[in-house]
């Protein structure tokens, strides 16, 4: 085979081994992800078995801890629609009742059930009281 | 001071837009003194910026809380020391350190290559002052730091208490030097592509920034971790989200750019990848401190404000814009003097190395966007989560390692059957006896880690191999004693042998990754004093509990109020291994609502964890009390109602007493994780290394002291 041609060959081997990861990187992100959702959306649409990221703040007063499981709801940010679950890890720092959690449920029966370690909460540095009055002057 | 502070920003600006023009005129109408002019106007933004710097400085170490940025982020309770630091975290500050730190590290790229270059270092000269202009201009329309409040509120809300932590503080300028330097090469790639100067020589220029972006990416990542692992209380040290992706990608980028400038320099070959890597790591950099800023992706870290968003994508596009029209343009230009001569050779191995970084970068970005993409295309926005990326990169990692083995020591241009033999024999041996040590250990179960520690094995053998030959090559040659042979080999060729000793803290680091995440032991329960709970062969007894309150003022503590513990004795085999006192803080929130007693402790509650740490195994441990139990939420119910505002803390001590006489059932998470200590060793020696060989070599420093000294005698000359 003479150079050029086998440059072309490679050339054409390589590109057709990065367009078959590339599609099956592509094909697995689609199949392996959890729709991100509000609770009044979860409760709508959630398929038992498979998994949810839900966002919403958690409910005052829904907040127990029943030996290693959590319990609480969160409800969506204008309120409304409240999805109870219980979840299981570690809780991050800043969760409390009033603020905005993400965290990745399945359905389970009637119940939602909170994926091992997924809780996340917003950045606390930015919970912030809003200055009475702001004067922008330089 | 605050208008001083805004005048200053207010200068910044006119300075950058001075220093465009001249540079841009200079360079264009080849009138040096305009281009020389254009670069002292960088000097000049440094100076400008650092004057506002040193003002928010002074607001925030006197609690001047008539600035919004310290009244939002600073407090009489927060220590001065996190007071220092507390600057940067807010949106405002952290554009000023980005501007302030682009400002200082081009100011250094200029003055370095001031005698070099001429006619590229006019359009970065122009590119450099322009994202200074951008990011001053945030802060003058969007973000003002020097915005003020009236009357001026008499406390802060605080330093975040989760920030309070030393390497916290030390950790953004480190990333955003990295962010900052990243843009230099960008900005010189940018300007040899506009003059058509593509040789190697605007390579060489700026090679010594790139080694420092990566090298400070790096260390700032590694900083980020450490936190994450000491600090934040789940015992992780990476979780896939989105803003340590994004200051992992550069960082990818730029060490594939570190491997083939080599074949750019050596053979001329790769100019289009090799630009192309250049310009992604900067607009990589770019996007990285867009995607903290913006809020834009779900993250631990996100930071509020939707306002920066579209200035950021417009200079996004920008930069992606004109660097694919720049190379398109240019390609004729970036054409390669030689071909690839054969797969088995030092170019392809490195060839190789930068595809698998690329892939890696790619697998990285195409997971942290994922909610956007998924949100665009089905209208749905979905995540991927920690098992979709361990999928890709784990191999991906194992790849990489292997080939970090092999580049070292196989030869340029066409390896030979004989060359194989001597130089894979030893790191072949090494990975062998690893592999059936494993087995003997019955480690067989855990594939990917029993590879990573064979891939280990081999770099330290190929490594190794390489260090003993050039020690005894030099002993022999110079009649040198072996250890001082071995520090002037690596002293004489920094580059090098600092490159291998990053390959060996990276095999290393990676060790304690497999291994801590392979064999890790964790448990979550509840526990009541005097019960015990099993973790891998370790037993944990929770023997009493522990409260403290701290006064208010107390500066040399994190500041907070009150600390509820548990004393923790760890044993094996019924043999006391270490007493550990993991605690929670709780700080003042400066909420009145909240009541009386309530201020005092609503704030962010932190973990403070304990661990015994080895060099065998790690025991972390972390506590969450029960701060809410009946008993407790009694006693901040009765204080909030009676005790006036300057008493709260007489029932803050109440609350500590009653903790310590009747401790309700407290939360633990237990977590014995081996060789995690391997992942901060590996990371410091391939810092080291980073360092050796970024470090100006004798003969240089001798070279230009000689330079310096002839230019000095032809002008004494010519005076004369």
């Amino acid at each position: 085979m003479n150079p050029a041609r086998k440059r072309k060959v490679r050339l054409v081997v390589a590109l057709t081994a990065a367009v078959v990861l590339a599609s099956a990187l592509i094909y697995t992100s689609f199949s392996a992800a959890s729709p991100a959702l509000s609770p009044s959306q979860l409760l709508r649409q959630a398929q038992p078995g498979r998994a949810y990221q839900v966002t919403g703040m958690v409910v005052a007063g829904s907040v127990h801890r029943v030996g290693g499981v959590l319990d609480f709801a969160v409800e969506d940010r204008a309120g409304g629609a409240t999805v109870a679950l219980a979840y299981t890890g570690t809780v991050p720092d800043p969760f409390r009742e009033g603020r905005e959690v993400i965290v990745t449920v399945e359905k389970q029966g009637t119940r939602f059930l909170g994926e091992r370690n997924s809780l996340i909460t917003k950045c606390p540095s930015k919970y912030k009281t809003a200055p009475a009055s702001e004067n922008q002057n330089s | 001071m605050a208008p001083f502070g805004y005048a200053c920003l207010l200068l910044a600006l006119v300075v950058c837009g001075y220093g465009i023009g001249a540079s841009l005129y200079g360079v264009r109408r080849a009138r040096p003194e305009f281009a020389a002019s254009g670069r002292r106007a960088m000097y000049a933004l440094a100076v400008v910026l650092t004057a506002a710097m040193v003002v928010l400085e002074i607001a925030f170490i006197s609690n001047s809380f008539a600035f919004n940025t310290v009244a939002d982020t600073s407090s009489r309770t927060t220590p001065l020391l996190y007071r220092v630091a507390a600057v940067w975290s807010s949106q405002e500050g952290s554009l000023l350190l980005w501007a302030w730190l682009m400002s200082l590290w081009s100011s250094l790229a200029l003055f370095l290559t001031r005698r070099r270059m001429r006619d590229i270092a006019g359009y970065a000269t122009a590119i450099l002052l322009g994202f200074g202009a951008f990011f001053v201009s945030l802060m003058v329309f969007y973000a003002n730091p020097f915005a003020t409040t009236s009357p001026a509120p008499t406390e802060g809300v605080g330093l975040d208490p989760l920030l309070r932590f030393p390497t916290m503080m030390i950790h953004p300028p480190m990333l955003y030097s990295g962010y900052t330097l990243s843009i230099i090469p960008l900005a010189f790639g940018m300007g040899a592509l506009l003059a058509r100067r593509l040789d190697a020589d605007w390579i060489r220029g700026i090679r010594r920034f790139a080694f420092a972006a990566w090298l400070f990416l790096g260390a700032g990542i590694l900083l980020g971790a450490r936190w994450s692992y000491a600090e934040l209380g789940w015992g992780g040290y990476w979780g896939w989200d989105a803003v340590e992706n994004a200051s992992l990608m550069p960082w990818l980028t730029a060490t594939a750019f570190l491997h083939s400038l080599m074949i750019q320099e050596k053979r001329g070959m790769l100019k289009v990848w090799n630009i192309s890597l250049v310009l992604a790591t900067g607009t990589l950099a770019i996007m990285g401190t867009f995607l903290v800023r913006s809020g834009i992706l779900n993250s631990i870290h996100a930071f509020g404000g939707q306002t920066l968003g579209v200035p950021f994508v417009t200079l996004i596009g920008l930069l992606i814009g004109t660097s694919i029209y720049l190379v398109v343009t240019r390609r004729a230009t970036l054409r390669s003097e030689h071909r690839l001569d054969s797969l088995l050779s030092r170019e392809s191995i490195f060839l190789a190395n930068n595809l698998v970084l690329v892939g890696l970068c790619f697998v990285i970005f195409w997971g942290t966007y994922f909610p956007l993409i998924s949100e665009a295309l089905t209208g749905q926005e979905a995540s991927v989560g920690p098992p979709w990326f361990d999928r890709y990169t784990v191999p991906l990692a194992l790849v990489l390692v292997l080939l970090s083995g092999i580049g070292p020591v196989i030869a340029w241009r066409r390896a030979t059957l004989a060359n194989a033999r001597r130089n894979f024999v030893v790191p072949c041996s090494l990975a062998l006896a690893t592999f059936a040590g494993l087995e003997l250990a019955g480690a067989a179960g855990k594939p990917f880690a029993s590879a990573m520690f064979c891939c280990a094995a081999f770099v330290l053998g190929s490594v190794g191999q390489e260090f003993v030959r050039g020690t005894r090559a030099r002993s022999a040659m110079a009649g040198e004693p072996a250890p001082r042979a071995l520090v002037s080999l690596v002293r004489r060729n920094r580059r090098r042998y600092g490159g291998y000793i990053v390959h060996v803290g990276i095999a290393v680091l990676f060790v304690g990754v497999a291994a801590s995440s392979s064999f890790q032991h964790a448990t979550e329960l509840g526990l009541s004093p005097g019960q015990s709970a099993r973790v891998g062969a370790y037993t944990v007894r929770y023997v009493r509990p522990t409260a403290t309150v701290t006064p208010r003022y107390d500066t040399a503590h994190t500041g907070s109020t009150l600390n509820l513990g548990a004393q923790l004795d760890v044993s094996k085999g019924g043999r006391h291994v270490a007493t550990l006192n993991p605690s929670e803080g709780y700080y003042a929130s400066g909420e009145a609502a909240q009541g009386t007693v309530g201020s005092l402790i609503g704030g962010q509650p932190v973990s403070h964890i304990a661990m015994d740490a080895g060099i065998t195994r790690d025991v972390w441990t972390a506590v969450q009390p029960d701060i809410e139990a009946p008993a407790l939420a009694r006693i901040v119910k009765v204080g909030d109602r009676t005790l006036p505002p300057e008493d709260g803390i007489l029932a803050v001590g109440y609350i500590a007493k009653s903790y310590l006489r009747n401790p309700p059932q407290a939360q633990f998470h237990f977590i014995v994780s081996p060789l995690v200590m391997w992942i901060w060793i590996g990371g410091l020696i391939a810092v080291g290394g980073g360092l050796t060989a970024i470090w100006p070599a004798p003969s240089t420093l001798r070279r230009r002291a000689a330079a310096l000294a002839r230019t000095r005698a032809v002008r004494g000359l010519a005076r004369a």
